[in-house]
């Protein structure tokens, strides 16, 4: 059992060492994100140098954040409602909204959970059920929507979330991922059932095993064929994009997303340590490791990818190669994929019309590697149709859906713990009620709410809340406890805090950057994100077999009360920062014309300055 | 006697050579890639091999039809390629001039399409008969899909944990509590003994230490 403080507070649990809290940490900032999200812009916004922008952000944006987070958890030593609180009670919205935001995002992300469980449970099979296209009804060919796309894609399509065409066709509950849904839920549960205690453990396995798969993954990838090209893809420098100021925006997002701030969760896990901790080496060790695991995952998805597109390639050259042997009646295996090309420019000036007539496909790697997908896309149908390529292929698939699951558990720890910190602090249960059964408690009713999920659109809900809760609302509560900490409470305030923390006051890197650097980014960040948004209306993509140009996806535009919706998810959370702040000064603004005692945090009811009247009264 | 044979046997041929063009209307078109399927291992394409070919045709043949004696000068073979190509087509054994049609032929191919791969160590893709396609086998489908062996396994293992957690804090809450009533007990019974010096409230830190700390 961890060690319980002094009877100065109401026993906080604590770590029972400092690496559980770092790999607590680290595991809430590395998640899917790292792995299919990282990956994808570095490919398509010029490799090497996407890392020019994303290393800035991290440092002006990022690193101070982070440090700020800690800091001043680890100081006031309260979850992220408490925290707001003590500092200011007109800030006490931020808490709110952060809880908000953790819970909406932890019932969406264990929805991708649920999904990554699903796959983890048909890995078992011989062979693998996205290898191959089932047969139609009466046995005489393949199913026609699998003819048409491939077999990874109707699977995902079509046997995990049997996905209407529409957002607005909901479909009904699909039973199978309910009870996926119900799995992920008892999962993060069982994790989460001695709080801290629980959590601590769990982390050992679920923040090391991601790295631990993501080598295995790189040595088999670099000896299969064509990972090189995939590499060499990946990193080769376009330092045009440097211009495109999107580049920069999507850079300083990813950064801020990634490192999983303003949820909360980060204060919550602060403010059970120590008192003389020193936060400033913790936060640029996650914020460092997050950014190496970003790098990390991305040579081993791109190796994979690589060979996946070079198998492509060699699928195609082998079509061509046997139409050219059947038409010419050629001996069988004398063109191979080494000489094909020799073949081919004899056979063209030799007989031009006959190979024209054949229709041979053009085949070129680049095309192949031009594939590029991120999210569920990468991982679902890309990586696992690669794969299955793979010699072993259940094996593989088994170690990478377990690796996200792990991913996707330490994350979810995060987000579980920004909601049950600010219960737990706002004593809002009754003390009688023991922890466990709030655990359960909340547990089931953020299962309830994610059954919209597991209805036939749930696909599209999932992208609505991922794109849109996931983003300006963090963004907007991150500027608020930036502005918050250091013009509330006071640069000085906070100095302070961190000297008595770490030792030394903050150097002047620091100071710069929270001052005036970071909000200065966020703000412009928050308003270029915002803008470019709002100029197009939203749109999304949907699987509509019926569609003319199926296999590709269909571009429809959200319908309005689906916008409607949107606004919504994007207010709620950030509506609570306004109104408390509201409330809170109705409040002292009544108080004061009563009384002249001074909004402070120091201000205690039981002294109040008696003015003359109330003396006399008294005599 | 000998001689008839010999003319009769000539003749069927010449007219078998007449009946098998590339494009006969009752003919397939058989393409063999020894080298894809085999590799290293792969066996020269023959006379031999034909006869083979030519053989399993004919059993096959007499497997669909019952009755019929199929031989293997039924099964007549033209236009052979590098390939390896070839037509054939597949004369009655009642009238050596006429042919066996069309879906006569893709039924015995059919049902006996296992045997002849495996005579050639070859498969549906390797030993392609043009036209026919081959079977597609039907899916195995289990009684109780893997997965959710996998998913009873995987809860039953949560659910336990759970339950196992839960009855642990349980019970060292009372454990917790039958403590502290202990401890209780015995405050109890250490103050009585104290009171006896005398009314009032017992304070420790006025007790008769004399004999301990003596000077």
């Amino acid at each position: 059992m961890g060690k319980t403080k002094d009877s100065g507070e109401e026993e906080r649990p604590q770590w029972d060492n400092k690496v559980q809290y770092l790999l607590t940490c680290i595991g809430f900032a590395v998640g899917l994100g790292n792995v299919w999200r990282f990956p994808y812009l570095c490919q398509i916004y010029g490799g090497g140098a996407f890392l020019i922008p994303y290393l800035i952000a991290l440092v002006f944006v990022g690193l101070p954040l982070l440090y700020l987070e800690l800091a001043i958890g680890q100081r006031l030593r309260k979850g992220s409602i408490g925290v707001w609180n003590s500092i200011s009670p007109m800030l006490g919205g931020l808490g709110v909204a952060s809880m908000v935001v953790s819970f909406l995002v932890g019932i969406f992300y264990n929805t991708i959970l649920a999904w990554v469980l699903w796959y983890f449970f048909h890995s078992f099979q011989n062979p693998l059920p996205w290898s191959q296209c089932p047969l139609n009804e009466n046995l005489t060919g393949y199913n026609v929507e699998c003819e048409k796309s491939t077999p990874s894609n109707y699977f995902w399509y079509r046997v995990t979330l049997n996905v209407t065409p529409d957002i607005e066709m909901s479909g009904s509950l699909q039973w199978w991922m309910v009870i996926c849904l119900a799995s992920a839920w008892c999962i993060v549960y069982i994790c989460f059932i001695k709080g801290i205690q629980s959590i601590g453990k769990a982390v050992y396995v679920t923040a090391t095993f991601p790295y631990l798969v993501l080598t295995i993954f790189l040595i088999r990838a670099l000896t299969l064929p064509g990972a090189s090209d995939g590499l060499t893809y990946l990193f080769t420098p376009d330092w045009e994009v440097l211009k495109n100021p999107q580049v920069w925006l999507d850079a300083a997002t990813q950064i801020f997303f990634s490192l999983s701030i303003a949820f909360g969760g980060l204060i919550a896990f602060s403010s059970y340590n120590g008192e003389k901790n020193n936060c400033e080496r913790d936060a640029l060790v996650v914020g460092i490791i997050n950014s190496a695991t970003s790098l990390y995952a991305s040579i081993s998805i791109f190796a994979i990818l690589g060979f996946k597109a070079t198998t492509g390639f060699n699928k195609c050259l082998q079509e061509n190669i046997l139409d050219l042997t059947n038409h010419f009646e050629f001996s069988d295996q004398n063109i191979t994929l080494e000489n094909y090309d020799h073949w081919f420019e004899y056979l063209n000036q030799t007989s031009p019309d006959q190979v024209a007539s054949l229709q041979l496909r053009h085949c070129d790697l680049q095309t192949f590697l031009d594939e590029s997908a991120s999210g569920t896309g990468l991982a679902f149908i890309v990586f696992a149709e690669a794969v299955v390529e793979m010699p072993g292929s259940q094996i593989w698939a088994l170690l990478f859906f377990v690796m996200l699951f792990s991913l996707g558990l330490s994350s979810m720890f995060g987000n579980i713990e920004g909601v049950l910190t600010p219960i737990h602090d706002l004593n809002l249960v009754p003390k009688w009620i023991p922890n466990e059964l709030v655990t359960a408690i909340t547990c089931l009713v953020a299962f309830l709410t994610a059954l919209i999920f597991t209805l036939a659109s749930g696909n599209y809900w999932v992208e609505v809340f991922n794109t849109y809760v996931g983003s300006v609302p963090l963004l907007i509560i991150a500027f608020f406890e930036l502005i918050g900490v250091i013009y509330v409470r006071g640069m000085k305030t906070f100095s302070e805090d961190i000297e008595f923390m770490t030792g030394k006051k903050p150097n002047i890197f620091w100071k710069a950057c929270w001052m005036v650097i970071s909000p200065l980014m966020l703000l412009g960040v928050l308003i270029a994100y915002v803008v470019t948004q709002a100029q197009k209306h939203p749109t999304y993509f949907a699987w509509n077999p019926e569609y003319e140009l199926f296999p590709a996806t269909e571009v429809k535009p959200y319908p309005d009360w689906v916008f409607a919706i949107i606004i919504l998810l994007t207010v709620l959370p950030v509506i609570s920062i306004p109104v408390v702040f509201v409330y809170k000064l109705i409040v002292h603004l009544k108080k004061r014309s009563s009384t002249r005692a001074q909004l402070s945090p120091y201000s205690n009811d039981g002294f109040e300055v008696e003015t003359q009247e109330q003396g006399k009264q008294r005599a | 006697m000998l001689e008839k044979t010999f003319f009769l046997l000539c003749l069927s041929s010449a007219l078998g050579n007449e009946l098998c063009t590339p494009g006969a209307s009752d003919g397939y078109k058989v393409r063999l890639s020894i080298n894809t399927a085999l590799g290293e291992e792969a066996y020269p394409w023959n006379p031999n091999e034909m006869f083979l070919f030519r053989a399993s045709l004919a059993f096959a043949m007499r497997n669909h039809i019952a009755g019929q004696i199929f031989e293997v000068s039924n099964i007549v073979v033209c236009d052979e390629t590098p390939r390896v190509s070839f037509w054939f087509v597949v004369t009655s054994p009642l009238n050596p001039s006429e042919l066996v049609n069309k879906g006569n032929v893709e039924e015995a191919v059919r049902k006996s399409r296992n045997r002849i791969n495996s005579a050639f160590l070859l498969s549906d893709n390797t030993l392609e008969f043009v036209g026919i396609p081959p079977t597609l086998a039907a899916p195995v489908s289990p009684d109780t899909p893997p997965w959710l062996i996998v998913f009873g396994v995987v809860m039953g293992a949560v659910g336990a944990g759970i339950v196992a957690v839960l009855v642990l804090s349980v019970v060292q809450k009372k454990r917790k509590k039958s403590r502290k009533t202990e401890d209780e007990d015995t405050e109890v019974e250490i103050r009585p003994k104290a009171m006896e010096n005398g009314d009032g409230v017992y304070n420790p830190s006025f007790t008769d230490e004399e004999p301990i700390t003596q000077m």
